[in-house]
């Protein structure tokens, strides 16, 4: 199975101390340069983004590759469909 | 997914700021998760768009007397409670400042860049005497209730706020 250590890493979106709604506005503006298939990294603290990340992943028809949390940072690999 | 993105639609009633707050956020990510966003706004929620160098808006004593109330522009914006002649106002702003919490007029712009539909209510426009004109840029063309609801009827998301 693919997870974080295999998947090349195009873009990493910083969106480290921001708050929602920031994290998933900027992954979509993130988003909109990929090229399907491409994969990028979202980094966040807030505890919305745990769940809302997934959600607009969902939301928007792509993939989340893996997820982790390395203390207080939520690291969410995304592929672009 | 279908080719046809999904539709929400805000009607932004109040122009309270722990109001506006929700409707920009709301708009912005959806916008951001590819939905067709649109948010309508009247009555109250007219006067946040009004420019920040309107200072005032209106065609005669009482609907002047109503902007002097009502103070135009997002950064004069009211809690709807507590907001203690401005302090509250003043305190929340700073406390989402602190959190990296987006002013609403800031979101506003993101959401616009993103392809949200601003539409301002032409009749509560007339009734307040608030032109386009006095209005930030970039609205749509004010529209009347058939519109909103022509909208709304399409719209798997309906929010009046």
């Amino acid at each position: 199975m693919e997870t974080s250590d295999t998947v090349d890493v195009v873009t990493t979106v910083d969106a480290k101390g921001q708050s929602c709604p920031m994290p998933i506005l900027m992954a979509a503006k993130a988003a909109k340069e990929l090229q399907p298939g491409q994969v990028m990294l979202i980094e966040a603290t807030d505890n919305g983004s745990r769940s809302d990340v997934p959600a607009w992943v969902a939301q928007t028809g792509n993939e989340l590759v893996d997820s982790r949390e390395d203390g207080a940072v939520l690291r969410f690999w995304v592929r672009k469909n | 997914m279908s080719d046809t993105p999904e539709s929400m639609t805000i009607i932004a009633f109040s122009g309270d700021l722990d109001k506006l707050w929700p409707t920009m956020i709301l708009s912005s990510t959806g916008a951001a998760s590819g939905m067709d966003v649109t948010v309508f706004f009247t009555f109250w929620g007219l006067f946040p768009l009004v420019r920040d160098d309107v200072r005032i808006t209106g065609y005669d004593a009482m609907t002047k007397m109503l902007a002097g109330m009502n103070a135009p522009g997002f950064k004069k914006a009211k809690l709807s409670k507590l907001n203690m002649g401005g302090m509250g106002s003043w305190m929340m702003r700073k406390v989402a400042g602190k959190n990296k919490v987006l002013p609403p007029e800031q979101l506003f712009e993101m959401a616009q860049d993103m392809g949200v539909k601003m539409w301002p209510c032409q009749m509560t426009m007339d009734l307040l005497g608030i032109k386009l004109d006095q209005m930030r840029s970039g609205l749509g063309e004010p529209v009347g209730a058939a519109t909103a609801l022509s909208r709304m009827s399409k719209s798997q998301i309906n929010l009046f706020i």
